[in-house]
């Protein structure tokens, strides 16, 4: 066991853990995060994504002591003052999900995609998405919400930049 | 104001915390008045820290024993609180298809209350009557019918109330969301909560048995129903979007120790013994737990209870015999096999085994054709492995879990741990998808029985590797199917027989076939074998039979490969035999597929009190015009390029639920691989609660099919299940998303005079056609029949080199 420091959602953490424990457990057991799930714990499923340095990792087969200080987003952390991101609202407009219990890793994944690619073609979205398994098979709404979150994403840049342009 | 939980089963912890003896469970022995709104519970919660708290809160106050609620008591489904919203509890749970939104909408419409002043309680066996939890797609046709009652009884004895109040007739009041009104005098008026917010009704209900609940009120008319069938949004969604949703892998309670269990390495071995020191070592470590062939190790955390298990060092005895033939075998060891029996009709058949004279009908045809299919065992392979957390607190079991059917776990659970039933609680929280997995929750037994062992409350969790291996399987099939045509191309005979090895057919929850009951030694009297039905009963065809025989494996305890219901029991299988055949007699007949089928729908008027004919024969053209499908025989003439193009239709019933698919693939005849690009469905499951939550499940059901179609075999060789992960057992991805999904609701009565459309389920039916449309639509891409499942890539590639396409 040893002191570790993790930033999470914008909020610093000192654990006494041992640090080669994944960091999905972490989040999940000490730190009440329970957005990532644990699918597979061997990296082939996605539930357990979350967002370290803008790119989707699988926290089931990160050793927390690779992630030290590092800014670490779970979905919990996706909301800005209680406004949900457009992807998660996107989500609720398309009514994506049948259990939901992969959709924190579709939802995490695309994040990570959408900031990457914000216009992706359809193409783009099945190859950035393939390793988001989703037993309810909702893959179809899941591209739909993708699709209506780009949208909105951009049509918010367009007009935040009219404004400033004007 | 009213603020509403996006969590509606904490609500019922919060209530409890904080609201002392006035519980809901001490308010329905009468002992109280409910009084808090949900506002003021609500605000006190933090998300993220409220579960240990309220949950340790409700334990204590709720410490047993919890007798079952009065199902013939208004009170025990309907609350009205003081500020005229209402909490409805039902004995249900949502697989994900979005049903608790349904059955709110069903009793706010009875009880004429807006939507979004109802709340709704699932799936706890203290607090909710018990309606069996899911199951048979039954949800709304059955138990959304007594719900519906209930509510409507309870708008009549607030309307008597109303009369009293004001001393007018009830036909003098109206009512509207939840208010009252003298219709003579609109002035005059009272809110639900005014009438009755925190008191009982105190009506007692009638009803045999709980799926006949009613009371004196009728339920509206369709055409006056405002509620149902409007598309309103699942409220369970916000919260799983936002990550506040707790589930049942989310349970946690003070002093909660993890689980995890240690499997025979092969199917049937025996234990010898275990070497403790091996994980003594591990920080944390707690216990070896172990009883026949059942091994668990528990420890502190949960990294440390999955290392404990990976390490812990058994000495397992190998079976003398091969358990099962290997899964490339398995269909020759079928074929070959003496049946044990011959299954029973599942309810409902319509057809005996024996109709006319298939033998001299086949003898006397004009062309006869045979063929062959196999489907293999296929797994659920739940997104998220099979768990449970059991506290064992105050000498009662309370059990969290995402079990579809918690009551019976309930009993189940009782009746293994050998205590008194009212000393055991389920409390249902979501989980991942169960297509039938949780019917037999293996997770909740163990973590019950571990529970019990350590003295502590424990959270199990299975591993990938075990989960999809040891989980319930859907049963392997092979057919045999031969079909006579006169000289015109009528089919005048059809002969089906179908062997399952479904010889050991798990019950539901039932102590002595639960995994852990079977690796304890503990045994039913004898093996249940499961049922099956046949395909496509309404095509009228005037000679036919049809044979269903059981086989065995040797193995038939303590085995990866035990059988039970996967969505849709025994359908998918049925289906892609009895649909694929009927396409090779139309292609025999060089009739269009569409028109052969119509051919055999049309070929009698002899209609059930369903009309099922009259709405498969317009469901089969309602598919066919949303396609855009253009007649003519497959398969459709070789094309030249590497991608080959087809469409293919296939029809069924499943109790009186119509469906009829098309699926429109690409085949490359280069790699083998298929894409099902386009997929029409039109779905007939009579009145529809939720146009959108219909469809959503539609489209799951459809997908769940292409992945069974394309993807999905248990593999295995003598000794083990070698398929253990997502590489080795792979499921449909986003990468075979159709580009386009078109689904019809045909939903209508063909009766205009009968005063209420019945409504025939929906969770499992469109899964039935899919696997046959998959394999239509690639022989009239390719000319090539593919007659095994899966589809995969090598062996399509294979059968179209085999044909020289
Ligand atoms: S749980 Fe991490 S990838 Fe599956
Ligand atoms: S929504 Fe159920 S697994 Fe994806």
């Amino acid at each position: 066991m040893s002191d570790i420091t993790l930033k999470v959602n914008g909020r610093t953490h000192t654990l006494d853990i041992d640090p080669s424990t994944p960091l999905l457990y972490i989040l999940r057991n000490d730190l009440g995060l329970l957005g990532p799930r644990f699918g597979c714990g061997l990296g082939q499923c996605g539930a357990c994504t979350v967002i370290i340095k803008g790119a989707a990792v699988r926290s089931c087969i990160t050793p927390t002591s690779t992630v030290q200080g590092a800014e670490i987003t779970t979905l919990e952390g996706l909301a800005q003052d209680g406004t949900l991101h457009p992807i998660q609202q996107a989500w609720i407009d398309e009514q994506a999900l049948q259990c939901g219990f992969c959709q924190n890793g579709q939802i995490m994944n695309a994040k990570a995609l959408l900031d990457r690619n914000p216009d992706p073609t359809d193409a783009e979205i099945r190859e950035g998405m393939v390793g988001n398994l989703c037993r309810c098979m909702t893959y179809y709404r899941i591209q739909a919400a993708i699709k209506r979150a780009a949208n909105v994403i951009s049509a918010a840049r367009s007009a935040s930049g009219k404004e400033v342009v004007g | 104001m009213t603020v509403f939980t996006k969590i509606p089963k904490q609500v019922e912890e919060v209530m409890e915390k904080w609201n002392g003896s006035t519980s809901r469970r001490n308010f329905l022995k009468g002992s109280g008045l409910l009084v808090v709104s949900f506002g003021a519970a609500m605000a006190s919660v933090n998300p993220l820290s409220s579960w240990a708290q309220s949950e340790t809160a409700a334990a204590a106050q709720a410490a047993g024993p919890y007798p079952d609620p009065d199902f013939r008591q208004i009170d025990s489904w309907i609350v009205i609180h003081e500020d005229s919203t209402a909490t409805f509890y039902v004995g249900k749970t949502d697989g994900g298809q979005g049903t608790g939104t349904a059955f709110r909408q069903m009793m706010a419409d009875e009880l004429d209350i807006a939507f979004n002043k109802t709340d709704l309680i699932m799936g706890r066996t203290d607090i909710t009557v018990d309606q069996g939890g899911s199951g048979a797609s039954d949800g709304i046709a059955r138990d959304g019918q007594a719900m519906r009652r209930v509510a409507a009884e309870a708008r009549r004895v607030l309307l008597e109330m109303a009369s009293t109040r004001f001393g007018v007739p009830v036909d003098q009041l109206a009512v509207s969301e939840g208010v009252i009104t003298v219709k003579a005098d609109p002035s005059k008026k009272v809110a639900y909560g005014e009438l009755i917010g925190g008191s009982r009704f105190n009506v007692t209900l009638t009803g045999n048995n709980i799926n006949a609940t009613t009371g004196v009120a009728k339920v509206k008319a369709v055409g006056d129903l405002k509620i149902v069938g409007q598309p309103i949004q699942r409220y369970d969604i916000p919260p799983k979007v936002d990550g506040s949703l707790q589930w049942a892998v989310d349970a946690k309670v003070p002093g909660m120790v993890h689980a995890r269990n240690v499997r025979p390495p092969v199917a049937g071995a025996k234990l010898i013994s275990i070497d403790e020191s091996s994980v003594r070592g591990i920080p944390g470590f707690i216990q070896v737990v172990s009883k026949g062939n059942y091994v668990a190790v528990v420890c502190e955390r949960e990294e440390q209870a999955i290392k404990a298990a990976r390490q812990l060092k058994v000495n397992w005895q190998k079976p003398a015999t091969e358990s099962f033939p290997t899964s490339e075998d398995l269909y020759k060891y079928m074929r070959n096999a003496t049946p044990t029996s011959l299954t029973r009709d599942r309810p409902g058949v319509r057809l005996p085994s024996v109709v006319g004279n298939p033998d001299a009908a086949l003898a006397s045809a004009a062309k006869v054709i045979e063929a062959e299919y196999d489907f293999p065992f296929q797994g659920h392979t739940a997104i998220g492995p099979a768990h449970a957390m059991a506290d064992p607190s105050n000498g009662q079991m309370t059990i969290w879990s995402n079990d579809m059917k918690a009551y019976g776990l309930r009993t189940g659970v009782a009746d293994f741990l050998g205590m008194p039933r009212d000393r055991v609680r389920v409390i249902w929280l979501d989980g991942p998808q169960l297509w039938g997995r949780t019917a037999a929750d293996d997770a909740g037994f163990e973590a019950a029985f571990l529970a019990k062992e350590v003295g502590r409350p424990v959270r199990m969790q299975w591993m990938r590797h075990e989960e999809t291996a040891w989980d319930t399987k859907g049963p392997a099939f092979t057919f045999k199917l031969r079909g006579g045509l006169d000289a015109q191309g009528n089919l005048i005979a059809l002969e089906y027989n179908a062997r399952t090895v479904d010889y050991n057919h798990l019950g539901y929850n039932d102590p002595d076939t639960v995994l852990i009951a079977q690796l304890m030694g503990r045994r039913p009297s004898a093996p249940a074998s499961g049922g099956a039905s046949s395909p496509s009963e309404m095509y009228d065809i005037p000679n036919r039979r049809k044979t269903t025989h059981v086989v065995r494996l040797p193995l038939v305890w303590e085995t990866p490969l035990r059988t039970g219901n996967l969505r849709d029991p025994n359908g998918p299988q049925i289906t892609f035999a009895g649909e694929s055949f009927i396409d090779e007699l139309a292609a025999a007949a060089k009739a269009d597929p569409v028109e052969f089928r119509l051919r055999l729908l049309t070929a009698s008027t002899d209609d059930d009190n369903q009309f099922k004919r009259a709405r498969a024969i317009a469901a089969v053209k309602a598919a066919a015009a949303a396609y855009g499908w253009d007649t003519r025989p497959s398969p459709k003439p070789l094309g030249a390029g590497t991608i080959l193009t087809g469409r293919g239709i296939s029809y069924c019933d499943r109790n009186s639920t119509v469906v009829v698919e098309i699926a429109e693939v690409e085949v490359n005849r280069e790699t083998g691989h298929v894409w099902v690009k386009r997929l029409v469905c039109a779905h007939d499951c009579g009145l529809v609660i939720n146009p959108d939550g219909l469809r959503g499940t539609i489209e799951g059901n459809m997908l769940h099919g292409m992945s069974r179609a394309l993807h999905e075999e248990v593999q295995f060789d003598t000794e083990k299940v070698t398929s253990v992960d997502w590489i080795s057992h792979p499921t449909l991805t986003h990468a075979d998303a159709p580009a386009r999904i078109d689904i019809v609701l045909v939903n209508g009565d063909p009766n205009p005079n009968r005063p209420d459309l019945p409504a025939y389920g929906a969770g499992e039916a469109a899964i039935k056609p899919m696997v046959a449309a998959v394999a239509n639509a690639i022989y009239d891409a390719t000319g090539v029949r593919i007659r095994r499942v899966p589809f995969r890539d090598k062996r399509v590639l294979a059968a179209l080199q085999a044909a020289r396409v």
